[in-house]
Protein backbone atom coordinates (compact mmCIF):
# COMPACT_ATOMS: atom_id res chain seq x y z
CA UNK A 1 0.00 0.00 0.00
CA UNK A 2 1.41 3.39 -1.14
CA UNK A 3 1.92 6.07 1.35
CA UNK A 4 -0.34 9.13 0.99
CA UNK A 5 2.00 12.70 0.84
CA UNK A 6 -0.41 14.39 2.97
CA UNK A 7 -0.13 12.49 5.90
CA UNK A 8 4.22 13.94 5.72
CA UNK A 9 5.54 17.17 6.08
CA UNK A 10 8.46 17.84 4.16
CA UNK A 11 11.20 21.24 4.58
CA UNK A 12 14.45 21.91 2.94
CA UNK A 13 16.19 24.70 4.57
CA UNK A 14 18.98 25.42 2.98
CA UNK A 15 21.74 25.77 5.29
CA UNK A 16 23.70 23.11 7.60
CA UNK A 17 23.01 25.31 10.59
CA UNK A 18 19.11 25.55 9.80
CA UNK A 19 19.11 21.78 9.59
CA UNK A 20 21.22 20.95 13.18
CA UNK A 21 18.90 23.84 14.77
CA UNK A 22 15.74 22.23 13.86
CA UNK A 23 17.31 18.79 14.97
CA UNK A 24 18.26 20.43 17.99
CA UNK A 25 14.73 22.21 18.88
CA UNK A 26 12.71 18.44 19.09
CA UNK A 27 15.66 15.78 18.81
CA UNK A 28 14.18 12.62 17.28
CA UNK A 29 10.83 14.47 15.36
CA UNK A 30 12.53 15.07 12.11
CA UNK A 31 13.63 12.14 9.58
CA UNK A 32 16.39 13.80 7.46
CA UNK A 33 16.44 12.47 3.70
CA UNK A 34 18.93 13.31 1.37
CA UNK A 35 19.15 11.37 -2.17
CA UNK A 36 15.87 9.17 -1.09
CA UNK A 37 17.45 6.02 -2.72
CA UNK A 38 16.19 4.51 1.12
CA UNK A 39 13.60 6.21 2.37
CA UNK A 40 11.64 6.79 -0.74
CA UNK A 41 11.71 2.89 -1.39
CA UNK A 42 10.20 2.49 2.20
CA UNK A 43 8.23 5.46 1.53
CA UNK A 44 6.52 3.56 -1.40
CA UNK A 45 6.27 0.29 0.30
CA UNK A 46 4.05 2.08 2.93
CA UNK A 47 6.89 1.24 5.44
CA UNK A 48 7.87 4.83 6.36
CA UNK A 49 5.38 5.72 9.53
CA UNK A 50 3.76 9.17 8.49
CA UNK A 51 6.18 12.06 10.13
CA UNK A 52 8.34 14.91 9.37
CA UNK A 53 11.00 14.91 7.29
CA UNK A 54 13.84 17.33 6.93
CA UNK A 55 15.44 17.50 3.64
CA UNK A 56 19.38 17.80 4.10
CA UNK A 57 20.15 16.92 -0.38
CA UNK A 58 22.09 19.21 -2.07
CA UNK A 59 23.09 20.89 1.19
CA UNK A 60 27.09 22.98 -0.28
CA UNK A 61 28.36 22.20 3.57
CA UNK A 62 27.87 18.79 3.15
CA UNK A 63 28.52 18.63 -0.78
CA UNK A 64 32.38 18.88 -0.91
CA UNK A 65 35.62 16.79 -1.29
CA UNK A 66 38.29 18.21 0.29
CA UNK A 67 42.04 17.02 -0.06
CA UNK A 68 45.00 18.05 2.01
CA UNK A 69 48.73 16.63 2.59
CA UNK A 70 47.45 14.57 5.15
CA UNK A 71 43.68 13.53 4.61
CA UNK A 72 40.82 13.67 2.30
CA UNK A 73 37.74 14.86 3.74
CA UNK A 74 34.68 13.82 1.80
CA UNK A 75 31.40 15.24 2.53
CA UNK A 76 28.56 13.09 3.51
CA UNK A 77 26.13 14.27 1.58
CA UNK A 78 28.26 13.30 -1.81
CA UNK A 79 27.31 10.99 -4.08
CA UNK A 80 28.40 8.00 -5.09
CA UNK A 81 29.19 9.74 -8.47
CA UNK A 82 30.85 12.71 -7.12
CA UNK A 83 32.85 9.58 -5.79
CA UNK A 84 33.55 7.65 -8.47
CA UNK A 85 34.61 10.43 -10.37
CA UNK A 86 37.14 12.07 -7.96
CA UNK A 87 40.52 12.27 -8.88
CA UNK A 88 42.14 11.88 -5.78
CA UNK A 89 39.51 8.98 -4.42
CA UNK A 90 39.96 7.00 -7.71
CA UNK A 91 43.45 6.86 -7.33
CA UNK A 92 44.26 6.57 -3.49
CA UNK A 93 40.73 5.44 -2.15
CA UNK A 94 40.29 2.88 -5.07
CA UNK A 95 38.51 0.80 -2.97
CA UNK A 96 36.02 3.27 -2.25
CA UNK A 97 35.77 4.48 -6.07
CA UNK A 98 34.67 0.43 -6.97
CA UNK A 99 32.20 0.65 -4.20
CA UNK A 100 30.49 4.03 -5.54
CA UNK A 101 30.50 1.83 -8.89
CA UNK A 102 28.38 -0.86 -8.37
CA UNK A 103 25.63 0.41 -5.98
CA UNK A 104 22.49 0.68 -7.75
CA UNK A 105 22.38 2.05 -11.40
CA UNK A 106 23.71 5.73 -12.72
CA UNK A 107 20.67 7.03 -11.58
CA UNK A 108 20.72 5.94 -7.94
CA UNK A 109 24.74 6.92 -8.45
CA UNK A 110 23.57 9.97 -9.27
CA UNK A 111 21.15 10.18 -5.99
CA UNK A 112 22.60 8.39 -2.99
CA UNK A 113 25.06 10.08 -0.40
CA UNK A 114 28.11 8.15 1.20
CA UNK A 115 26.16 9.47 4.67
CA UNK A 116 22.83 7.74 3.88
CA UNK A 117 24.74 4.49 3.37
CA UNK A 118 26.34 5.31 7.05
CA UNK A 119 23.23 6.14 8.38
CA UNK A 120 20.81 3.85 7.04
CA UNK A 121 23.38 0.97 8.63
CA UNK A 122 22.68 -2.08 6.12
CA UNK A 123 24.85 -4.83 6.84
CA UNK A 124 25.08 -5.27 3.25
CA UNK A 125 26.06 -1.78 2.91
CA UNK A 126 28.38 -1.73 -0.66
CA UNK A 127 30.55 1.14 0.90
CA UNK A 128 31.37 0.33 4.36
CA UNK A 129 33.87 -2.51 3.82
CA UNK A 130 35.84 0.33 2.23
CA UNK A 131 35.77 2.28 5.36
CA UNK A 132 36.92 -0.12 7.23
CA UNK A 133 39.53 -0.80 5.42
CA UNK A 134 40.90 2.69 5.45
CA UNK A 135 40.03 3.22 9.15
CA UNK A 136 37.89 5.85 8.14
CA UNK A 137 36.70 8.80 10.87
CA UNK A 138 33.26 10.31 11.06
CA UNK A 139 32.58 14.05 12.08
CA UNK A 140 29.28 14.35 13.29
CA UNK A 141 27.65 17.61 13.92
CA UNK A 142 24.88 19.09 15.58
CA UNK A 143 23.86 22.31 17.56
CA UNK A 144 26.27 21.21 20.77
CA UNK A 145 29.21 21.42 17.86
CA UNK A 146 31.44 18.24 16.77
CA UNK A 147 32.71 15.13 17.66
CA UNK A 148 34.11 12.68 15.94
CA UNK A 149 33.58 8.81 15.83
CA UNK A 150 36.29 5.69 14.24
CA UNK A 151 33.98 4.48 11.61
CA UNK A 152 34.69 1.11 13.60
CA UNK A 153 32.67 2.12 16.79
CA UNK A 154 29.97 3.74 14.84
CA UNK A 155 27.84 0.59 13.82
CA UNK A 156 26.64 -0.56 17.02
CA UNK A 157 24.49 -3.38 15.61
CA UNK A 158 22.34 -4.67 13.48
CA UNK A 159 20.71 -1.10 11.95
CA UNK A 160 22.30 0.63 14.93
CA UNK A 161 24.65 3.59 14.77
CA UNK A 162 26.14 6.05 17.43
CA UNK A 163 24.32 9.10 15.81
CA UNK A 164 22.78 10.86 18.62
CA UNK A 165 18.84 12.50 17.59
CA UNK A 166 20.14 15.90 17.11
CA UNK A 167 23.32 15.16 14.86
CA UNK A 168 24.08 14.13 11.09
CA UNK A 169 27.05 13.01 9.87
CA UNK A 170 29.15 16.00 8.03
CA UNK A 171 32.10 14.46 6.91
CA UNK A 172 34.30 11.62 6.42
CA UNK A 173 37.94 11.71 6.88
CA UNK A 174 40.64 8.89 5.23
CA UNK A 175 44.09 9.51 5.80
CA UNK A 176 46.20 9.89 3.01
CA UNK A 177 48.78 6.81 3.84
CA UNK A 178 47.49 3.37 1.19
CA UNK A 179 48.63 4.50 -2.09
CA UNK A 180 51.42 1.50 -1.70
CA UNK A 181 49.16 -0.87 -0.75
CA UNK A 182 47.44 -3.48 -2.99
CA UNK A 183 44.06 -3.01 -3.00
CA UNK A 184 41.22 -5.28 -3.82
CA UNK A 185 37.31 -4.91 -3.84
CA UNK A 186 34.53 -7.12 -5.14
CA UNK A 187 31.22 -7.87 -5.17
CA UNK A 188 29.32 -10.69 -5.21
CA UNK A 189 25.29 -10.66 -6.41
CA UNK A 190 22.80 -11.72 -8.61
CA UNK A 191 24.91 -8.84 -11.37
CA UNK A 192 26.60 -6.03 -10.50
CA UNK A 193 24.13 -3.19 -10.92
CA UNK A 194 20.99 -2.76 -8.92
CA UNK A 195 21.16 -6.26 -7.17
CA UNK A 196 22.03 -6.37 -3.47
CA UNK A 197 25.19 -7.98 -2.70
CA UNK A 198 25.22 -11.48 -1.22
CA UNK A 199 28.86 -10.85 -0.12
CA UNK A 200 31.43 -8.00 -0.75
CA UNK A 201 34.95 -6.87 0.31
CA UNK A 202 37.38 -4.48 0.82
CA UNK A 203 41.12 -5.96 1.16
CA UNK A 204 44.20 -3.96 1.34
CA UNK A 205 47.61 -5.17 1.96
CA UNK A 206 51.57 -4.82 1.38
CA UNK A 207 53.93 -7.65 0.64
CA UNK A 208 57.78 -7.14 2.03
CA UNK A 209 60.16 -9.60 0.66
CA UNK A 210 57.25 -12.72 0.43
CA UNK A 211 55.55 -11.47 3.43
CA UNK A 212 52.46 -9.93 4.13
CA UNK A 213 52.57 -6.64 6.01
CA UNK A 214 49.68 -3.89 7.07
CA UNK A 215 46.55 -6.62 5.61
CA UNK A 216 43.21 -5.01 6.24
CA UNK A 217 40.30 -7.09 4.75
CA UNK A 218 36.73 -5.58 5.44
CA UNK A 219 33.70 -7.58 4.22
CA UNK A 220 29.97 -7.10 4.16
CA UNK A 221 26.99 -9.11 4.14
CA UNK A 222 28.41 -11.71 6.48
CA UNK A 223 27.40 -10.43 9.60
CA UNK A 224 24.91 -7.96 11.72
CA UNK A 225 27.77 -5.14 11.21
CA UNK A 226 30.44 -4.54 8.16
CA UNK A 227 32.94 -7.10 9.98
CA UNK A 228 36.67 -6.62 10.18
CA UNK A 229 38.71 -9.72 10.16
CA UNK A 230 40.70 -9.05 13.08
CA UNK A 231 42.11 -12.48 13.67
CA UNK A 232 42.13 -13.68 10.18
CA UNK A 233 44.65 -10.29 10.02
CA UNK A 234 46.72 -11.46 12.94
CA UNK A 235 47.70 -15.12 11.36
CA UNK A 236 48.62 -14.22 7.70
CA UNK A 237 50.53 -10.79 9.22
CA UNK A 238 54.23 -11.39 8.79
CA UNK A 239 54.14 -14.91 6.69
CA UNK A 240 54.74 -15.75 3.51
CA UNK A 241 52.12 -16.59 0.79
CA UNK A 242 51.90 -19.83 0.02
CA UNK A 243 49.62 -23.00 -0.48
CA UNK A 244 49.32 -23.60 3.72
CA UNK A 245 48.61 -19.55 4.36
CA UNK A 246 45.67 -19.89 1.87
CA UNK A 247 44.23 -22.96 3.74
CA UNK A 248 45.01 -21.26 6.92
CA UNK A 249 42.95 -18.10 5.71
CA UNK A 250 40.16 -19.22 4.25
CA UNK A 251 39.50 -21.20 7.25
CA UNK A 252 39.85 -18.95 10.01
CA UNK A 253 37.89 -16.35 8.03
CA UNK A 254 35.28 -18.69 7.47
CA UNK A 255 34.90 -19.07 11.48
CA UNK A 256 35.29 -15.09 12.25
CA UNK A 257 31.91 -14.62 10.13
CA UNK A 258 28.31 -14.78 10.74
CA UNK A 259 26.72 -15.03 7.78
CA UNK A 260 22.97 -16.18 7.66
CA UNK A 261 20.44 -17.68 5.19
CA UNK A 262 18.21 -14.59 3.77
CA UNK A 263 16.13 -13.98 0.84
CA UNK A 264 19.54 -13.31 -1.01
CA UNK A 265 21.55 -16.16 -0.27
CA UNK A 266 22.52 -18.73 2.26
CA UNK A 267 24.90 -18.93 5.15
CA UNK A 268 26.86 -22.11 3.37
CA UNK A 269 27.29 -20.14 -0.23
CA UNK A 270 27.97 -16.94 1.74
CA UNK A 271 31.16 -19.12 3.80
CA UNK A 272 32.12 -20.75 0.75
CA UNK A 273 32.12 -17.25 -1.08
CA UNK A 274 34.30 -15.35 1.76
CA UNK A 275 36.83 -18.56 1.73
CA UNK A 276 37.77 -17.81 -2.04
CA UNK A 277 37.45 -13.83 -2.00
CA UNK A 278 40.22 -13.99 1.03
CA UNK A 279 42.21 -16.44 -1.47
CA UNK A 280 41.66 -14.69 -3.87
CA UNK A 281 43.34 -10.87 -2.30
CA UNK A 282 46.12 -13.26 -0.95
CA UNK A 283 46.60 -14.45 -4.26
CA UNK A 284 46.63 -11.09 -5.99
CA UNK A 285 48.84 -9.48 -3.47
CA UNK A 286 51.56 -12.69 -4.04
CA UNK A 287 51.44 -11.86 -7.64
CA UNK A 288 51.42 -7.94 -7.19
CA UNK A 289 54.47 -5.81 -8.42
CA UNK A 290 56.62 -5.19 -5.25
CA UNK A 291 55.93 -1.67 -4.32
CA UNK A 292 58.66 -0.69 -1.42
CA UNK B 1 8.93 25.91 2.66
CA UNK B 2 5.84 24.09 3.73
CA UNK B 3 3.50 25.56 6.43
CA UNK B 4 1.95 23.49 8.24
CA UNK B 5 -1.68 24.01 8.77
CA UNK B 6 -3.55 24.17 12.25
CA UNK B 7 -3.97 20.02 11.75
CA UNK B 8 -0.36 19.00 12.21
CA UNK B 9 -0.91 17.76 8.58
CA UNK B 10 1.22 19.50 5.94
CA UNK B 11 -0.49 22.57 3.80
CA UNK B 12 0.02 22.23 -0.08
CA UNK B 13 3.33 24.01 -0.93
CA UNK B 14 3.87 25.85 -4.11
CA UNK B 15 6.82 24.39 -5.93
CA UNK B 16 8.44 26.31 -9.36
CA UNK B 17 10.71 24.47 -11.64
CA UNK B 18 11.57 24.18 -15.40
CA UNK B 19 10.67 21.41 -17.11
CA UNK B 20 11.57 20.45 -20.75
CA UNK B 21 12.66 24.55 -21.19
CA UNK B 22 9.82 26.01 -19.15
CA UNK B 23 8.88 27.42 -16.05
CA UNK B 24 6.27 25.58 -13.99
CA UNK B 25 4.80 26.31 -10.66
CA UNK B 26 2.92 23.86 -8.85
CA UNK B 27 0.78 23.10 -5.69
CA UNK B 28 2.10 19.55 -4.29
CA UNK B 29 2.20 18.35 -0.95
CA UNK B 30 6.15 18.32 -0.60
CA UNK B 31 6.78 14.42 -0.15
CA UNK B 32 4.53 13.83 -3.53
CA UNK B 33 6.67 11.79 -5.96
CA UNK B 34 9.06 14.12 -9.08
CA UNK B 35 7.21 11.38 -11.51
CA UNK B 36 3.75 12.09 -10.00
CA UNK B 37 3.67 15.68 -10.44
CA UNK B 38 4.99 15.16 -14.16
CA UNK B 39 2.57 13.09 -14.69
CA UNK B 40 -0.86 13.79 -13.03
CA UNK B 41 -0.44 17.72 -12.52
CA UNK B 42 1.54 18.30 -15.52
CA UNK B 43 0.19 15.56 -17.85
CA UNK B 44 3.61 14.20 -19.28
CA UNK B 45 3.13 11.00 -19.22
CA UNK B 46 5.81 9.53 -21.34
CA UNK B 47 7.63 9.48 -17.78
CA UNK B 48 7.03 5.97 -17.05
CA UNK B 49 6.21 3.82 -13.58
CA UNK B 50 7.61 0.60 -13.15
CA UNK B 51 8.50 -0.78 -9.95
CA UNK B 52 8.37 2.46 -7.96
CA UNK B 53 11.07 1.94 -5.95
CA UNK B 54 13.89 2.83 -7.96
CA UNK B 55 15.02 -0.47 -9.64
CA UNK B 56 13.47 -0.06 -12.99
CA UNK B 57 14.14 2.87 -14.51
CA UNK B 58 11.29 3.32 -16.83
CA UNK B 59 10.73 6.51 -14.83
CA UNK B 60 13.86 8.45 -15.29
CA UNK B 61 14.55 11.97 -16.05
CA UNK B 62 17.04 14.46 -16.27
CA UNK B 63 17.21 16.83 -13.09
CA UNK B 64 19.71 19.78 -13.84
CA UNK B 65 21.52 17.35 -16.30
CA UNK B 66 21.91 14.10 -13.93
CA UNK B 67 19.38 11.14 -14.58
CA UNK B 68 17.66 10.40 -11.44
CA UNK B 69 14.87 7.97 -10.87
CA UNK B 70 11.73 9.95 -10.40
CA UNK B 71 9.91 7.88 -8.00
CA UNK B 72 12.43 8.38 -5.67
CA UNK B 73 12.52 11.92 -5.51
CA UNK B 74 10.24 13.93 -3.69
CA UNK B 75 8.88 16.78 -5.70
CA UNK B 76 10.13 19.56 -3.02
CA UNK B 77 13.51 18.51 -4.11
CA UNK B 78 12.83 19.60 -7.70
CA UNK B 79 12.32 23.41 -6.29
CA UNK B 80 14.40 25.23 -8.65
CA UNK B 81 15.32 22.70 -10.71
CA UNK B 82 16.11 22.08 -14.57
CA UNK B 83 14.22 19.21 -15.27
CA UNK B 84 14.37 17.13 -18.67
CA UNK B 85 11.73 14.59 -19.84
CA UNK B 86 11.30 12.31 -22.44
CA UNK B 87 9.09 15.02 -24.03
CA UNK B 88 11.82 17.46 -24.14
CA UNK B 89 13.86 15.52 -26.27
CA UNK B 90 12.72 16.15 -29.38
CA UNK B 91 12.31 19.50 -30.75
CA UNK B 92 8.81 19.57 -32.55
CA UNK B 93 8.78 16.84 -35.08
CA UNK B 94 12.60 16.16 -35.05
CA UNK B 95 13.56 13.60 -33.05
CA UNK B 96 16.72 13.30 -30.91
CA UNK B 97 19.52 11.31 -32.44
CA UNK B 98 19.46 8.41 -29.46
CA UNK B 99 15.13 8.21 -30.63
CA UNK B 100 16.09 7.98 -34.15
CA UNK B 101 18.66 5.18 -33.35
CA UNK B 102 15.92 3.50 -31.37
CA UNK B 103 13.85 3.67 -34.21
CA UNK B 104 16.14 2.74 -36.96
CA UNK B 105 17.97 -0.09 -34.84
CA UNK B 106 14.11 -1.59 -33.76
CA UNK B 107 15.35 -0.68 -29.54
CA UNK B 108 11.77 -0.60 -28.68
CA UNK B 109 9.38 -3.17 -28.38
CA UNK B 110 5.89 -2.28 -25.96
CA UNK B 111 7.34 0.87 -24.57
CA UNK B 112 7.60 0.80 -21.16
CA UNK B 113 10.78 0.85 -20.51
CA UNK B 114 11.85 3.09 -24.01
CA UNK B 115 11.94 6.68 -22.35
CA UNK B 116 14.03 5.88 -19.33
CA UNK B 117 16.29 3.77 -21.65
CA UNK B 118 16.29 6.68 -24.41
CA UNK B 119 17.29 9.59 -21.13
CA UNK B 120 19.72 7.12 -19.98
CA UNK B 121 21.12 6.77 -23.31
CA UNK B 122 21.11 10.56 -23.91
CA UNK B 123 22.80 10.99 -20.57
CA UNK B 124 25.69 8.53 -21.29
CA UNK B 125 26.30 9.88 -24.82
CA UNK B 126 26.83 13.67 -22.94
CA UNK B 127 29.64 12.19 -20.59
CA UNK B 128 31.04 9.44 -23.71
CA UNK B 129 30.42 10.66 -26.91
CA UNK B 130 32.39 7.41 -28.13
CA UNK B 131 31.33 4.82 -25.04
CA UNK B 132 32.83 1.19 -25.12
CA UNK B 133 30.39 -1.52 -25.53
CA UNK B 134 31.07 -2.25 -21.74
CA UNK B 135 30.26 1.45 -21.09
CA UNK B 136 27.09 1.20 -23.01
CA UNK B 137 25.75 -1.63 -20.77
CA UNK B 138 26.88 0.07 -17.73
CA UNK B 139 24.99 3.57 -18.12
CA UNK B 140 21.92 1.36 -19.21
CA UNK B 141 22.59 -1.16 -16.24
CA UNK B 142 19.98 0.72 -13.82
CA UNK B 143 17.10 0.35 -17.03
CA UNK B 144 15.41 -2.85 -16.89
CA UNK B 145 13.63 -4.16 -20.28
CA UNK B 146 11.41 -7.43 -20.66
CA UNK B 147 10.91 -7.53 -24.12
CA UNK B 148 13.84 -7.06 -26.17
CA UNK B 149 17.04 -8.84 -24.88
CA UNK B 150 18.69 -5.02 -24.74
CA UNK B 151 20.69 -6.11 -28.00
CA UNK B 152 18.92 -4.05 -30.36
CA UNK B 153 19.05 -1.19 -27.20
CA UNK B 154 22.53 -1.71 -26.90
CA UNK B 155 23.39 -0.71 -31.02
CA UNK B 156 20.85 2.14 -30.71
CA UNK B 157 23.19 3.48 -28.28
CA UNK B 158 26.29 2.81 -30.56
CA UNK B 159 24.38 3.53 -33.68
CA UNK B 160 23.39 7.20 -31.96
CA UNK B 161 27.03 7.78 -30.73
CA UNK B 162 27.97 6.85 -34.43
CA UNK B 163 25.66 9.19 -35.71
CA UNK B 164 26.90 11.75 -34.15
CA UNK B 165 30.77 11.28 -34.66
CA UNK B 166 29.42 11.62 -38.58
CA UNK B 167 27.85 15.14 -38.59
Amino acid sequence: MRSNPADYQLVAPSSLQAVVSLLAAEPGAWLPIAGGTDVMVQYAAGKLPPQRMVSIWNLPELRRIEVSPDEIRIGAGCTYTDLREHESVQREFSLLAHAAAWIGGIANQNRGTLGGNIVNASPAADSLPALLAYEAELVLVSVRGERRVPYKDFHTGYKKTKLAPDELIRTVRLARRFSGHVAYARKVGARNAQAISKVCIAALGRRTGGGVEDIRIALGSVAPVPLRLAETERLVTGKPIDPFLLALARKTAIAEIQPIDDIRSTSRYRATVVGNLIAEFLEKLRTDEYHP
Amino acid sequence: MTESSSSGNPALSQVSFTVNGEWKTVRVYPMERLLDTLRHQLALTGTKEGCGEGECGSCSVLLNGALVNSCLVPVLQAKGADIVTIEGLAAGPQLDRVQEAFLKCGGAQCGICTPGMILAAHHLLQRKPDPTIEEIREGLSGNLCRCTGYIQIFEAVAEAARHRAAT
